[in-house]
């Protein structure tokens, strides 16, 4: 069986993609992308813990699916924040999306 | 009601009256005359009782009347030491309460009609001033009458006062409460010669008048306060022992070389020149005329004059220990008897007449104590009161019936008491004029019938007796004066014909005021009868010489009759009859001020004493009030340092300002935090870019930081 630390590693790497996603895309489109890829990262994390853990205890499933459904609804409203600042701005580039400043 | 308990009760009723009229009765005039005519009447009905009981009183000098005194103020040397006063009726207190009930009685019931009581009111009266009379309709005839005093009430309130404290002064066995019933007076006397307080002569009057007895009352308090200091004691009682007065007279006092017996002695004289207007403190009497004239005859005859000598021959015993006293007793009785006499002599105003006829026989008695005349003192005392009382009554009725005149012609430029306005008014006022032509003569020593020829005559009598030659012309020529002003006044006053229109038209006075006249004339005449001489020719022993007996009886030796001698008897019957007939001579052809040759300055002006003493004590005394106490100690001392205070604190605060509140508070921690935070803020703001990246960025370094920082240092 693999070990966890693998899985670990999978999940801090998928991590560490999203979030480089994040702070380095431009398009708000793309930096919802790596925000599921980190929330994703997270899930692995509950699901590896889960199967090496008590199997019975089914907190860290649970707990995965509420990150699904909490990751669905966020796109969901993220996407739709996308396309009302695209109607207004005629742009998705996060850097020219500054009105919330000083 | 024993005898004790009555004496208590004598002084209560006026007191009360005057409680009365000025919580509750002042409205109601009527009312409140009656309370205080019933409340005179009361202390009169007690007086005479007291009176007859202490005539039936064996040695009653040895065995005064009035009982065990009763404790007062406790003093602070044990629990049960106290300050006893009490009452005391003695020869000398007995007769003297004869004299002041009578003429109490009368002068309140005088008031009544002097005051226009049952007259209406005035046009335009105003409380504070005289009233100047109301007009009436009758019969489709409008006239002029006398109008109601609007201060009615009060009046008969500060009289019911003044009573009090002359029956508390006369009834005291010490010298304490004799003083309060004094001071009373005092305060009583400034109220009602400032009664018209409306009129600024008045004012001046009053206030004269107050405090000029007050340098007097001074002085007796000081003399009051060394006699307790000596002797532990100011009941009469105890001080009148041959013990205490031996102590006292050995007893050196160290100033001017007097015992201390002359030394307090002094000191209390003093409080009877002020408070008996004697030289050199004269000067209020005269001035106090601007009262009512019932408060000149309560003043002048019945109460506060009569209490000045009252009190100096109360302590006869004691004064008379020390020679010195004695001779500057006599010297001030004696000159101010002289000095006053030639005043009158030029004065015009008939109530100022009377003034310094009255300064000049309380000189009279003064002298005659100063030369140990003690009888002589106290029988002149007696009858001096009725028949000034009198002449001053009759005085103010003259003056009422004058200002009947004033209204009827409405001409108020006439003086209604000069008496060169007058003249002629014997017809018009039958019943004044007889009654003041008794009391003028009383006054002059008329021979055999007045009451005034047998008093005055014993005490030149004495003064010759005893070879007091001074004393003796001096009080000669002073009675030839007294019985030649007398006659002037009286010539002026009532004979020859009316010289102005004033007096064609004055009017004989109501009932109220003509009754005491006569009653008070009566006494005038017979009061003398009871101390006739027994060595008197042909008059002598017909009737007992009762005075000399009885109140000779007051002192522990009594004294000696003086011997019958010719010189003192003819000089007394020159001096009156001369006088009386001069007087007549010069002036039944006056008829006016400018044929009045003795109107010479300085007669007129009284010797210029108001001017020296305004020169003397009065400017002075403003000049230091507005230099020095004014000028120097308040403006200068007081508000200088006042002044450090002010700049000293506002130079403080500015510091404190300055270099504290303005740069630590205001700047540093006020503005300086508000700075700082808008400092930082504004370097802070930089950071806030609105990019979402950037802020994630920044979290992430920071979470980086903070967690490389806590593993170092809580891990590693």
């Amino acid at each position: 069986m693999v070990p966890l630390s693998w899985y670990l590693i999978f999940a801090a790497a998928l991590f560490s993609i999203g979030l480089f996603g994040v702070l380095s895309r431009r398009n708000a489109v793309a930096i919802l992308l790596g925000i599921e890829l980190m929330l994703n990262s997270v899930n692995i994390n509950l699901a590896a813990f889960w199967r090496y853990g008590n199997v019975l205890q089914m907190a860290g499933q649970v707990f995965a699916i509420i990150v699904f459904a909490v990751a669905a609804a966020e796109v969901a409203v993220g996407l739709a924040l996308v396309i009302s600042v695209y109607r207004r701005r005629n742009t998705v580039v996060a850097d020219e999306i500054n009105m919330m400043k000083w | 009601m024993t005898t004790e308990t009555l004496i208590w009760l004598i002084p209560l009723p006026p007191v009360l009256a005057f409680f009365a009229i000025v919580l509750l009765t002042n409205k109601n005039k009527a009312l409140s005359h009656t309370i205080a005519v019933g409340a005179a009447l009361l202390s009169w009905l007690g007086s005479m009782i007291v009176f007859v009981r202490a005539l039936g009183v064996e040695h009653l000098g040895e065995h005064p009347l009035g009982g065990e005194p009763i404790n007062w103020l406790p003093l602070g040397e044990s629990v049960d030491t106290y300050f006893k006063i009490g009452v005391l009726v003695d020869p000398l207190t007995a007769v003297t309460l004869f004299f002041v009930a009578w003429t109490v009685l009368m002068i309140f019931l005088y008031s009544v009609g002097y005051h226009n009581f049952g007259q209406p009111k005035g046009d335009h009266d105003h409380p504070g001033l005289p009233p100047h009379g109301a007009t009436v309709e009758e019969q489709g005839h409008k006239h002029v009458v006398p109008s109601i005093e609007p201060m009615y009430s009060r009046f008969f309130a500060f009289i019911g006062l003044f009573a009090f404290g002359m029956y508390v002064l006369v009834l005291s066995d010490n010298l304490l409460t004799l003083f309060v019933g004094w001071e009373i007076m005092g305060l009583c006397s400034y109220l009602l010669i400032g009664f018209w307080y409306a009129k600024p002569s008045a004012r001046d009057a009053a206030i004269k008048a107050f405090i000029t007895t007050r340098i007097g009352d001074v002085f007796m308090l000081l003399g009051i306060a060394y006699l307790y200091s000596a002797t532990g004691t100011l009941s009469f009682r105890e001080i009148f022992v041959e013990g205490t007065l031996e102590t006292l007279a050995s007893v050196p006092s160290g100033v001017l070389g007097l015992s201390a017996a002359g030394l307090i002695g002094l000191l209390l004289f003093i409080g009877t020149i002020g408070k008996s207007a004697q030289f050199p403190l004269h000067v209020w009497l005269p001035d106090a005329m601007e009262g009512p004239t019932p408060v000149s005859a309560m003043i002048h005859a019945a109460t506060m004059v009569s209490a000045g000598v009252y009190m100096v021959i109360r302590m006869f015993p004691l004064i008379s220990l020390d020679p010195t006293t004695m001779a500057i007793v006599a010297f001030i009785g004696a000159f101010t008897a002289l000095f006053a006499a030639t005043i009158a002599v030029a004065q015009n105003d008939i109530k100022r007449v009377l003034a310094y006829s009255t300064i000049s026989q309380l000189g009279f008695m003064i002298a005659a104590l100063g030369i140990g005349a003690y009888v002589a003192a106290v029988f002149h005392l007696v009858t001096h009161a009725f028949f000034k009382a009198l002449l001053f009554l009759g005085s103010g009725s003259v003056i009422h019936g004058m200002e009947h005149g004033v209204l009827h012609t409405g001409n108020h430029k006439v003086d209604p008491q000069d008496m060169f306005n007058m003249g002629g008014l014997r017809r018009k006022m039958p019943i004044t004029f007889w009654t003041f032509l008794i009391g003028g003569f009383a006054l002059s020593g008329f021979p055999i019938i007045t009451a005034g020829f047998w008093s005055k005559d014993e005490i030149l009598a004495d003064a010759f007796g005893h070879g007091h030659w001074a004393v003796f012309l001096t009080l000669a020529v002073a009675a030839f004066l007294t019985a030649f002003y007398t006659m002037r006044q009286i010539t002026l006053t009532f004979l020859g014909e009316p010289r102005t229109k004033e007096a064609e038209h004055a009017q004989e006075t109501p009932w109220t005021m003509t009754l005491p006249l006569v009653i008070l004339a009566f006494f005038a005449v017979t009061y003398g009868w009871v101390g006739i001489p027994e060595h008197f020719p042909a008059l002598g022993g017909l009737i007992p010489n009762w005075f000399h007996e009885f109140v000779g009886g007051t002192l522990a030796e009594h004294p000696e009759a003086v011997e019958f001698n010719w010189i003192p008897l003819l000089t007394s019957l020159f001096v009156a009859l001369g006088g009386l007939g001069l007087g007549w001579l010069v002036y039944r052809n006056v008829n006016s001020a400018a044929e009045d040759r003795l109107q010479i300055p300085v007669l007129k002006n009284k010797y210029y004493f108001d001017e020296i003493y305004d020169r003397v004590f009065v400017k002075p005394a403003y000049w230091f009030a507005e230099n020095v106490v004014y000028k120097f100690m308040d403006q200068g001392v007081i508000d200088g340092v006042l002044h450090i205070f002010g700049p000293v604190t506002d130079r403080l605060g500015s510091i404190i300002r300055n270099y504290f509140d303005l740069p630590v508070i205001n700047r540093f921690f006020g503005d300086g935090s508000a700075e700082v935070t808008y400092w930082f803020g504004g370097k802070l703001r930089a950071i806030q870019t609105g990019r979402i990246q950037q802020y994630l960025m920044l979290a992430l370094v920071v979470f980086i930081t903070i967690g490389a920082a806590l593993y170092f240092f809580l891990l590693a």
